[in-house]
């Protein structure tokens, strides 16, 4: 028998399942990230015309949901080196709010910054 | 692959992890700055084109990228998908290829 | 409430939850209220207990899908609505009922190299271990486990990569890796590095979470990961 979500009610378990999630969607994300980016090799005609797509709203929502997702797998991963090379501490419990405040912060200077 | 390989995954991905916390860390900071109030391509290009500095930069960015996100996925394929087997591996090397190739591109592309 | 509406496993793997209304009393805890429909409602229920004041972790079961000692859970703080699920423990193979196969738990701490390997005879005199030194104070923090089983049953990386050495094994590894007097540290640092061991650890913390003795395997295996990554890197892997 397996546990259910029951057992997995735990901010522990929460800080995993948004990193494991966001470090997924990042790497899904990533090679199509690179491939636009490449377009610039064909000059900057190309990269605008690709440009042009990105102002559309849902994509600048898009784009704040990525933003988001990197500041959460940056600061999920932060903690996780903190878990794992300092000696262990009970502080170290609330690493995993420090860690989701900081990434919000990070969303919501990016959805300022639009 | 033996234990041993598999603790240099893991020393890979932590070192990799390190790398790319700074590497972020910036990214994230640029982009805020560079994306107020709104981007243009001619703008972006004006300001990376020619760039060594950025050039290099980035170049550590994609290596380390290219490092951390495979290991970063063996463990899910392996737990989530079942995927276990030499086969899978194999796919991820590949996928840390392609991810270098096109990284390389983007930044040459972009800062060349 | 006066009853309570108990489900519980029966079967195997494959079976089903059986319904029981149950007595409320005082101070009850899962494990009177197990007994209760053994000796009054069902006497073919199987489950295990033993010192029935949590010492032994003979009554480790499932409740409302929490792994926990029955004997040490007041139904008062579980029963939801006058409701109750009780489970055997999860990722071991069930017997019947509440009752799990053990043995698959107690193999990979033997695996993980769980055992002492000391080097002095009964001839020599005693090492000296200070309990304020470093190493002693990691060991003390994780020594108290006595197997129960509890840990492995919250784990989910045992339940997604069969191999796992899983939390106990890797806690009692750590404690002797932290053990001045132990011999086969490098052994013991190769049986518990990889996929199938420490590293497999995705610090989802349920182990610590659940632990009846407040022990944190999770600590340990961090420290194991630490203690691996240098072997590794001074080539003495």
């Amino acid at each position: 028998m397996k546990n259910d979500h029951r057992a997995r009610n735990h901010p522990a378990y929460w800080a995993f399942l948004v990193h494991r999630i966001s470090g997924l969607a990042l790497a899904v994300f990533l090679p199509v990230h690179f491939w636009a980016l490449g377009q610039a090799l064909q000059g900057a005609a190309r990269l605008e015309s690709f440009l042009r797509w990105t102002d559309a709203p849902l994509f600048k929502f898009a784009e704040w949901g990525l933003v988001l997702l990197l500041a959460a797998h940056l600061t999920g991963g932060l903690r996780l080196l903190a878990l794992e090379f300092l000696p262990w501490r009970d502080w170290q419990k609330s690493l995993a709010a420090a860690a989701a405040g900081l990434a919000l912060v990070a969303g919501l200077a990016f959805a300022l910054a639009l | 692959m033996s234990a041993r390989t598999q603790v240099f995954l893991w020393i890979g991905q932590r070192a990799s992890a390190a790398v790319l916390a700074l590497c972020v860390l910036v990214h994230l900071c640029t982009i805020v700055y560079a994306v107020r109030g709104g981007l243009s391509a001619a703008e972006i290009l004006a300001r990376t084109q020619g760039n060594v500095a950025w050039l290099a930069f980035y170049t550590v960015f994609v290596f380390a990228v290219a490092v951390h996100v495979p290991i970063g996925l063996r463990a899910i394929l392996s737990e989530w998908v079942g995927w276990r087997d030499g086969s899978r591996d194999l796919a991820l090397w590949v996928f840390g290829a392609v991810l270098a190739v096109m990284g390389i591109r983007a930044v040459f592309g972009v800062f060349g | 409430m006066t009853t309570l509406k108990v489900r519980i496993w029966r079967g195997t793997e494959s079976g089903d939850f059986q319904d029981f209304e149950v007595p409320r009393e005082e101070s009850q805890t899962v494990l009177d209220v197990v007994t209760y429909v053994q000796r009054h409602l069902d006497p073919s229920l199987a489950y295990r207990f033993a010192c029935r004041v949590g010492m032994c972790g003979s009554c480790a079961m499932t409740v409302n899908g929490q792994s926990r000692w029955t004997c040490r859970t007041h139904v008062s703080k579980v029963a939801e609505d006058g409701r109750l699920e009780i489970a055997p423990l999860h990722n071991l193979p069930v017997i019947r009922d509440l009752v799990t196969d053990m043995s698959e738990f107690f193999d990979k701490w033997a695996k993980a190299h769980g055992q002492f390997t000391g080097t002095r005879t009964r001839y020599e005199d005693f090492e000296s271990i200070s309990p304020a030194s470093a190493e002693r104070q990691q060991v003390d923090a994780a020594i108290e486990c006595i197997g129960c089983g509890v840990c492995y049953s919250a784990c989910d990386v045992v339940s997604w990569n069969p191999d796992y050495a899983g939390p106990a094994a890797l806690n009692r590894a750590w404690t002797l890796v932290n053990d001045v007097r132990d011999a086969a540290t490098l052994e013991r640092l190769r049986a518990v590095a990889g996929d199938a061991g420490a590293h497999a650890c995705h610090t989802h913390m349920s182990c610590t979470d659940r632990c009846p003795k407040q022990i944190s395997p999770t600590a340990g295996i961090a420290g194991l990961k630490r203690a691996i990554a240098k072997a590794a890197l001074k080539g003495e892997l």
